[in-house]
């Protein structure tokens, strides 16, 4: 195995090296300046982000377990954008007196969750794949319980690591039928056909990931961990782990099961419907913003589902391009309750009340970011979501087309509940003037600038559909 | 650079340049100063276009222009007006600029709300020049959401209430033309690359199954905001609770987008479904006619007689529109105009008149003639034009309509268009009766007699507004000879087996 082979799998190399690195940093730091590991995660972060967007070589090793091309790359670029909001986002948080001795851990099981990430979407390969898979979650679960002294952070980790073992059972069982229904677990060697053998495998290899997108009914656990996992994890989960899983899902989608369409067409449909309906209809009651934003997650990945059902190059691009969008919208949305609930420990819809009269800047981050999620325009939200419905409608599917664009009036109503309580009502006590720290408004900003630029400039989604063109063309 | 574009960089400048603004003097000037500006640009734009057509330019649309954006799925930056775009326009600029001075006292956050207004009237211009279904989308609903925050922040009553209805009964429209538009998108039979072009898809033929499904979509979709029965119960709260200058620019311009948009793209991309399915559109419309007619009469708010008789006057232009021939459309375009000065003019007077009498309910007050003539004769001749007397721009509008309307022969249209008619009767009564209640009689309260006279700023925009009416009133030929030149692509492909 030459280097040059070995320089493929570039990404994940360069994200162990960092793990390597800040544990030496760590090793190195005294006692009082463990948060220096704040400040050299994030450049080291940066780093790895601006290294992923290199021109790279492609194909595949080890026999075909690992595969590279540009769409993978594509994927894990936009994903290593999400993670370094999200480690911008969490300095305030780690600098907390509670935290002081745990500084350097957080940063060390998100970047094993992400190199995870990356080998789940390189994998060529059910058992590669599911490696990947359980290295994205397991140190997840780890995070979601960092907060010692708050028994929902223990729950949350808890209800975190029975699901997704739960999950990867289901999810076994299913590859151990495919595998016996075709005789390999290479994914250039396996033809699926339709049968009941291979579609139930099918099932239940859909249900596996469904829980980590969590569409309905795979959704039950999302809430709960959301609500109790601190919210730099919470936001790790809902845009980087369930953007992973969803870039997985459409990749085996249109290649591996491939003979399956009719099947997974129908299997769709039919969640897609679900998982938006319930979705919105339960984010209307939440009082909660952590919760409020998992179901409005919820009912974001049933508007994915739309891009994914059509199985067209189309469609994956408008996927692709709406996680996108999704990164910068959610990271912005979540980026706003991490300041306020550091700053003000409040995290209730109630407590935004009159928020635009003390910290008009946060609000409008926070309106910005949510108009996009409604997809209203001239917000990439928009954009993203306008694509999506456009890859349904390619596909023929108008009554699913028309349930979905009921659903974003519902959608619109809640995201609006939240622009109401900043702008509109009225507040004795509103939440006090502070300033953020530097590297949260770094992070606003640049997804703010995402917000705004990424539907303007033509040129993202162009490149996008053109990668996913040449990958139908293969 | 394109006129055109001009008109939507102009606002986008304005707000820019609001956004540093210090004090609220500043922010007057500048937001007045840009729609003025904008105002003569509108005029120049019409010159410019008069001038085109006499010199024997007969394309489609003027001034086109396209940039491609999205090329692989054939979205692009398509601009370009005909006559029925210009008057619009025009109509936006002259309502943008007087809503400005009609809001010359809006003191709280006040930077937050031109901005919000100008915004507003942005996606209004974006609309009205834009040949891309995508792009018209995009602007369509940049018109719609400030409304949110005017109404919710700004507005009076009930406002979070009215404001989120509006909000939400509109973009529930605009979900309806999403499916509107992608339908027409994939279902056309353009060769080759698809395409968004308005122009381009109304040479390409839709199979009639895929239209009947898709022109209720887009019919509707339109109509929610042109307030079609049964979907214009966001105009009475929607009106009454926002602020002047949001409910001069919201009944005066934004519900014409439901008009203009039933025209250019429902009947003129689906033109056989739309032969097909007039009928049923033609009763709803002749039920939101009479029905807000006769709901004006009993109401007591200002704001919602008003709203009611807007309900009722935008329900003509729809039926206008589905009577599918030039005249009948031709006085779509012109009742569109009309209603949106004199409604415009109406919700200004009602805002200057509540400033000083902190009461909206018509048998609270009376007398005003007395101490108030110039608002007062401003509101008969606005009160006027509404019932349709010749001279002024209601006349010239709903005559055409009628006219246009008594063009078909058969049982079915005569007996819509009377029942259209008698509204104008009822129209009368409701006018009179609030001219009466209001304005005549002996001043009911001594503290009238302390009312300021009006102001500079509150003549500037009433004057403005009434001489707009009275041009239209006496030349009418002026904007119906170019609305009714650029109607013809429109009709003419109605004219089927």
């Amino acid at each position: 195995m030459s280097l040059q082979q070995l320089l493929l799998m570039r990404h994940e190399w360069i994200l162990i090296a960092s793990v390597l690195i800040l544990l030496g940093f760590e090793l190195n730091f005294s006692e009082e300046k463990k948060s220096n590991s704040i400040v050299v995660a994030a450049i080291l972060f940066a780093i790895v982000t601006l290294v992923g967007f290199l021109p790279a070589a492609t194909g595949s090793i080890f026999g075909g377990m690992y595969i590279t091309d540009p769409l993978r790359i594509l994927m894990k670029n936009i994903l290593n954008l999400g993670v370094l909001i999200v480690f911008l986002q969490s300095g305030s948080w780690l600098r907390t007196k509670i935290n002081y001795n745990r500084v350097t851990e957080f940063y060390l099981l998100i970047l094993t969750s992400v190199i995870g990430l990356n080998f789940m979407i390189s994998s060529g390969h059910f058992l590669m794949f599911y490696l990947g898979l359980e290295l994205l979650t397991i140190p997840i679960a780890a995070a979601a319980s960092y907060d010692q002294f708050k028994s929902k952070s223990a729950e949350a980790g808890i209800k975190l690591i029975l699901s997704a073992a739960f999950s990867s059972a289901i999810l076994l069982f299913g590859l151990s039928i495919l595998y016996g229904a075709s005789g390999s677990m290479y994914f250039q060697e396996v033809k699926f056909s339709v049968d009941l053998l291979q579609v139930l495998g099918f099932v239940f290899f859909f249900s596996g990931i469904a829980f980590k997108i969590s569409i309905v009914p795979f959704h039950l656990w999302t809430a709960d961990v959301y609500e109790g996992s601190p919210t730099n994890v919470t936001s790790y989960l809902s845009v980087v782990s369930k953007g992973a899983a969803i870039f997985v899902l459409i990749l085996l989608l249109v290649t591996l099961f491939e003979p399956l369409r009719q099947v997974w067409q129908q299997v769709i449909y039919g969640t897609a419907i679900f998982t938006m309906t319930i979705g919105n209809l339960f984010a209307i009651r939440q009082q909660n913003l952590k919760r409020f934003l998992a179901f409005s997650s919820i009912a974001q990945a049933g508007f994915i589902l739309l891009g994914v059902i059509g199985g067209s190059a189309l469609g994956m691009a408008s996927v692709i391009y709406f996680v996108l969008v999704y990164v910068f919208s959610n990271l912005a949305a979540f980026g706003v309750v991490i300041a306020i609930e550091e700053n003000a420990g409040k995290v209730n819809m109630d407590d935004y009340n009159g928020l635009y009269k003390t910290n008009p800047r946060l609000s409008l981050v926070m309106m910005l970011a949510l108009f996009s999620l409604a997809g209203i325009p001239p917000l990439a939200g928009f954009f993203g979501k306008f694509f999506l419905f456009t890859a349904a409608a390619e596909g023929g599917y108008y009554v699913l087309l028309f349930i979905a664009v009921m659903n974003t009036i519902i959608s619109l109503y809640y995201y609006l509940l939240v622009v109401k309580a900043m702008f509109i009502n009225k507040n004795d006590l509103p939440v006090g003037y502070f300033q953020s720290d530097y590297f949260t408004r770094v992070a606003l900003s640049a997804c703010v600038v995402g917000i705004l630029v990424v539907g303007f400039y033509s040129p993202v989604f162009e490149y996008i559909q053109k990668l996913c063109f040449n990958y139908f063309n293969l | 650079m394109n006129i055109l574009i001009a008109h939507i960089i102009l606002p986008a400048l304005t707000t820019l340049a609001i956004m540093f603004a210090r004090t609220q003097k500043q922010v007057r000037a500048i937001a007045s100063g840009g729609m003025s500006i904008q105002l003569i640009l509108s005029f120049v734009l019409l010159y410019f276009f008069l001038q085109e057509r006499a010199n024997g330019n007969d394309a489609v649309v003027l001034f086109a222009q396209s940039y491609s954006w999205y090329p692989s799925l054939g979205i692009s930056f398509d601009i370009g007006v005909d006559g029925i775009a210009v008057a619009m326009i025009l109509l936006t600029s002259i309502v943008i600029f007087t809503g400005i001075f009609a809001s010359w006292e809006v003191d709280k956050l006040y930077k937050e709300f031109f901005i919000s207004l100008i915004v507003l009237a942005t996606g209004v211009y974006g609309f009205f020049i834009s040949l891309d279904l995508f792009i018209l989308f995009l602007f369509f609903e940049l018109a719609v959401i400030p409304m949110y925050l005017l109404i919710g922040i700004w507005g009076s009553g009930a406002k979070e209430y009215a404001a989120m209805k509006l909000t939400l009964m509109l973009m529930g429209g605009s979900a309806l033309l999403v499916v509107g538009i992608l339908g027409v998108y994939f279902t056309s039979d353009v060769e080759g690359a698809r395409t968004f072009n308005i122009l381009v898809l109304g040479q390409h033929h839709i199979p009639i199954e895929m239209q009947r499904i898709f022109f209720p979509m887009l019919f509707i979709g339109f109509g929610v905001i042109g307030a079609l029965f049964p979907f214009h119960t966001w105009s009475p709260d929607g009106h009454s609770s926002a602020p002047t200058a949001v409910s001069m620019l919201h009944a005066g311009v934004l519900m014409k987008l439901g008009g203009y948009g039933c025209l250019k793209v429902a009947i003129f991309l689906l033109p056989e479904a739309a032969n097909e399915m007039a009928w049923i559109f033609i009763i709803l419309t002749s039920i939101s006619v009479i029905y807000g007619a006769l709901a004006t009469v009993v109401q007591t708010d200002l704001k919602y007689i008003n709203a009611y008789s807007s309900v009722s006057h935008c329900g003509l232009v729809l039926f206008a529109i589905l009577m599918l021939n030039k005249t009948a459309s031709t006085g779509a375009v012109l009742q569109m105009i009309s209603h949106g000065l004199m409604t415009a003019l109406f919700f200004a007077l009602i805002g200057m008149l509540y400033s000083r009498t902190k009461t909206r309910i018509i048998t609270e007050m009376g007398g005003l003639m007395k101490v108030l003539p110039f608002l007062s004769v401003c509101y008969v001749i606005a009160g006027l034009t509404s019932l349709g007397l010749p001279g002024l721009s209601g006349f010239v509008a709903e005559m055409t309509i009628f006219v246009g309307a008594f063009e078909h022969n058969d049982i079915f249209h005569r007996v819509v268009t009377i029942i259209a008619i008698s509204s104008i009767v009822v129209t009368a009564v409701y006018i009179l009766r609030v001219i009466g209640i209001l304005l005549m009689g002996p001043v009911r309260n001594e503290a009238y007699h302390d009312f300021p006279k009006a102001r500079w700023f509150e003549k500037i925009a009433t004057t403005s507004l009434v001489v707009s009416i009275l041009i239209i009133g006496l030349m009418p030929l002026l904007l119906s000879d170019i609305i009714r030149d650029s109607m013809g692509m429109i009709v003419d492909k109605l004219v089927l087996k």
